[in-house]
């Protein structure tokens, strides 16, 4: 069936018309609006892993807590909820690498090629955080790495960062790298995600989170900004006390 | 087995900036047109208004507004004598996908190009002798001068509403503009945004040095505007999440934000969005095309005829359509034959973290726009005497940090380690009182015999057909005139106050991994010679006279500027020869 617009249009309505089990449209008359549109975010809910095993989630929370250790004045990354946050993206498109090319063949080439591995990313920590382990134990009189005192799992860490640790099957450096990556992405983003939960990092470093408008403040130079930050889903003090 | 529609006057494949320009401007005309966009229809209301685009994680890191390399993608090499493998996930360069393209989530910075930028071979010759050039360079002039565009630019700066200082005005320099400007013929439509502290201070720190700052030219409004097409934009509100996301404030020129409103509402306009042109068909003779094939998201293939087609989709994309199409000979650089994939360039970029004293400065890095920041021009283009020190090119450069979004403002001290108690507190000393220009220094990038593209014979994408193949690297060109300009750029940061400098220079070998600008360019070059170029002056084929291809992968070379501008302005021009010239007598509108 051919669509013409001078054939369907009436007045000035807009039209918009779908083929058969696709997406596409045709669109002419007017901008497409329908009521109450849009893609919000769905904030993370808090409750058991959604794709960490226990051992691994408890693994995750000792990462995080080394990369962001706590200190008096702001939680460290598991408190933050860095390991929730990891936990709901590698459960979720990020996990799987949606959208990335993924035609073989794989073959490793230069750094400035880019990753070149077949799994995602919930596939490396999954190999990655056992291979951690099955090393601590070996190593560590039986312990995993969430057994073992903050001295040592700073000393294996940075071992591992400087590539003077490998572990079996992996690769060590990257995995790290990867994890320090996400821990404070985690800790960065908008707490819908499971992070940065009650906006800390936010107040550690003073940024006011999801505003819109600083037009009044543009010229008031060398001023600290004095309002406390919000997230996109608001703030606990807007949400009445019932 | 394609579906064939009826036939249009005009197909336009892709609507971006570009596509929405022609598509306005030959509708005026009265020619029934019809643009197939790729990706979906987006506007503010449904994709990022207010109330959550401010989502550095949603838009930024995981990159929702952009094309998934698994519907498309290309392979990437930096040498000749290397395999290229496939991208797999977005670095370099971020390739738009949906109504109003990479005019969605861009700064809005609107730059117009150098005089001698379009007349580059010619006046690096005149000037400085053609044995200064490397060898291999092969940049060319484009054919057109700015004298040709100048009108067509001013015509985009009014559409857009652009916010700005002139520099030189019908050939009087301007106080507090960029006086290295080409004459401009009105001042800006609107005035410069306002320049928050860091901003402020660059500017203040490069007067000192002796140069000449000027606010960098804006595409988010310093105030409400009413486009010439009647359609109004609201005041920026520095909301610091512009590049990489869309504007939820309609504050940001974009083909939804000036363009579309009024043209959907012509009754010889439409457009079918999620639709993939897979080819341009031409007839027997391989000298017409009769119009494209296209996808749409549920698998069925569709002929759409026309007697004019306009290639208007980003830089690769128009060199892959062209390269599918068979159109114009494929570029070979052994041979340094061919024209589809020659001159391919991108951008030389770098820039300077400053760090200060955070007990005497607060920056408020948070408050920003896409464009905001003050620049200088002192060392673009050939506004400097490049004699003495041996290479040929160069860039703006400023203060243009657009916000401070915290996962990638986060920045610390150089030798700070990476993670732990040292990383944090470094984070939490150094957030407000840090300056992190982003794109500083702007530089050019010039176009070399073994820099192009063509075809990978390994890696295919989702219909089977070959990848496109990126072979790119630095040349010491290129190299050299980063490693000066980045030492001029740090002096003035310097000046601004900064007790520690990174200096993160722009290095061969090019890396796919780390992003610099989405200014990819060249490959379908114009010129006035068909054997080194594919597209006359008027960005018409050389071989197939009814396709139209805009873009800037009509670049022979890239300039120290954001493209837009003046992708914008070929754009008009281009439109203004088929209005005035082509329609009334279809044909060659040069003849080689």
């Amino acid at each position: 069936m051919v669509m013409r617009r001078r054939d369907f249009l009436a007045g000035t309505a807009i039209l918009v018309l779908s083929t058969m089990n696709s997406r596409a449209t045709v669109i002419s008359g007017g901008l497409p609006w329908t009521p109450n549109a849009g893609s919000p975010p769905v904030p993370v809910r808090p409750g058991p892993w959604h794709f960490f095993t226990s051992d691994e989630g408890r693994a995750v929370e000792a990462l995080a807590d080394r990369i962001i250790p706590s200190d008096p004045q702001t939680p460290g990354g598991k408190d933050s909820g860095c390991a929730v946050f990891i936990d709901r993206q590698l459960a979720g498109p990020y996990g799987r690498s949606d959208g990335h090319y993924t035609q073989p063949p794989f073959m490793s080439g230069t750094k400035q090629q880019g990753a070149q591995s077949a799994d995602g990313p919930a596939a490396t920590y999954r190999k990655a955080l056992a291979a951690l382990d099955r090393y601590c134990q070996a190593s560590y009189q039986g312990k995993r790495f969430a057994d073992l005192s903050d001295e040592q799992k700073d000393e294996l860490l940075k071992s591992i960062e400087d590539e003077k640790t490998k572990l079996e099957g992996i690769d060590a450096q990257s995995f790290f790298e990867l994890v320090v990556k996400d821990v404070q992405e985690g800790f960065f983003a908008d707490p819908l995600y499971g992070g940065n939960r009650d906006m800390v990092a936010w107040k550690m470093i003073g940024y006011p989170g999801a505003r819109y408008n600083y037009l009044d403040w543009v010229e008031r130079h060398n001023e600290r900004f004095p309002l406390p930050p919000v997230s996109i889903t608001g703030r606990a003090d807007w949400t009445p006390k019932t | 087995m394609s579906r064939k529609l009826p036939k249009k006057d005009v197909v336009i494949v892709g609507l971006g900036w570009t596509g929405s320009i022609m598509a306005n401007e030959l509708t005026d005309e009265g020619l029934d047109v019809i643009a197939i966009e790729r990706g979906p229809w987006r506007d503010a209301p449904t994709e990022f208004p207010p109330n959550y685009a401010q989502d550095e994680l949603r838009y930024r890191i995981r990159h929702e507004l952009f094309l998934r390399p698994e519907q498309l993608t290309f392979t990437f090499r930096n040498k000749m004598n290397q395999t290229a493998l496939p991208i797999r996930d977005w670095g370099s360069f971020m390739p738009p996908n949906g109504v109003g393209g990479g005019g969605v989530h861009w700064n809005a910075e609107t730059f117009r190009f150098l005089p001698t930028d379009f007349v580059l071979r010619t006046h690096l010759t005149e000037r400085y002798g053609a044995a200064f050039l490397p060898e291999d360079m092969t940049i060319q002039d484009f054919g057109v001068t700015y004298d040709d565009l100048e009108p067509h630019y001013d015509t985009f700066e009014y559409l857009c509403g652009t916010s700005g200082t002139a520099g030189n005005l019908r050939g009087q320099i301007q106080e507090g503009g960029n006086p290295f400007e080409g004459p401009r013929s009105r001042p800006y439509p609107t005035p410069a945004q306002k320049q928050p502290f860091s901003h402020t201070l660059f500017g203040k720190a490069a007067r000192e040095l002796g140069y000449k700052p000027f606010p960098q030219p804006s595409g988010n409004l310093s105030q409400a505007y009413t486009n010439p097409l009647g359609i109004r934009m609201g005041p920026c509100t520095y909301c610091g999440f512009c590049e990489w996301f869309g504007c939820g404030n309609y504050s940001k020129a974009s083909p939804q934000t000036t363009i579309l409103p009024l043209l959907i509402r012509k009754s010889n306009f439409s457009f079918r969005d999620n639709s993939e042109v897979l080819h341009i068909n031409l007839d027997g003779s391989g000298k017409r095309a009769t119009g494209v094939t296209f996808v749409d998201t549920g698998g069925v293939e569709w002929e759409q005829p026309a007697d004019l087609v306009i290639l208007s989709a980003y830089t690769m994309f128009n060199v892959q359509l062209l390269l599918h199409s068979k159109i114009g000979t494929p570029y070979d650089p052994v041979a340094n034959k061919g024209v589809i994939g020659r001159n391919f360039t991108h951008q030389t970029i770098s820039t300077v973290n400053g760090f200060f004293d955070n007990k005497k400065f607060n920056f408020n890095p948070f408050i920003a726009s896409g464009a905001i920041g003050m620049c200088i021009d002192e060392f673009n283009g050939d506004n400097f005497d490049h004699g003495p020190l041996g290479f040929v090119g160069g860039g703006y450069m400023g203060q243009v940090q657009t916000g401070g979004r915290p996962i990638q403002s986060t920045g610390v001290p150089p030798g700070t380690p990476k993670w732990g108690a040292q990383w944090k507190s470094a984070v939490r000393d150094n957030y407000l009182s840090q300056v992190r220009p982003g794109t500083g220094v702007h530089g050019s990038f010039y176009s070399y015999r073994d820099v192009y593209l063509d075809l990978d014979p390994t890696y295919k994408d989702r219909f089977g057909r070959p990848l496109m193949r990126m072979t790119i690297d630095f040349h010491d060109n290129e190299i050299k005139q980063n490693a000066f300009l980045t030492d001029k750029f740090a002096e003035i940061i310097r000046a601004m106050g900064a007790h520690t400098l990174d200096k993160q220079y722009r290095k061969a070998p090019y890396d796919a991994t780390e992003y610099q600008t989405t200014h990819l360019n060249g490959g379908a070059i114009m010129g006035t010679d068909p054997a080194t170029s594919a597209l006359n002056r008027y960005l018409q084929s050389w071989d197939v006279s009814n396709l139209f291809v805009t873009g800037a992968s009509a670049f022979p070379q890239n300039a120290g500027y954001n493209p837009t501008g003046t992708v914008a302005a070929l754009a008009f021009w281009a439109a203004t020869a088929i209005r005035g010239q082509y329609l009334k007598n279809p044909g060659p509108l040069v003849h080689a």
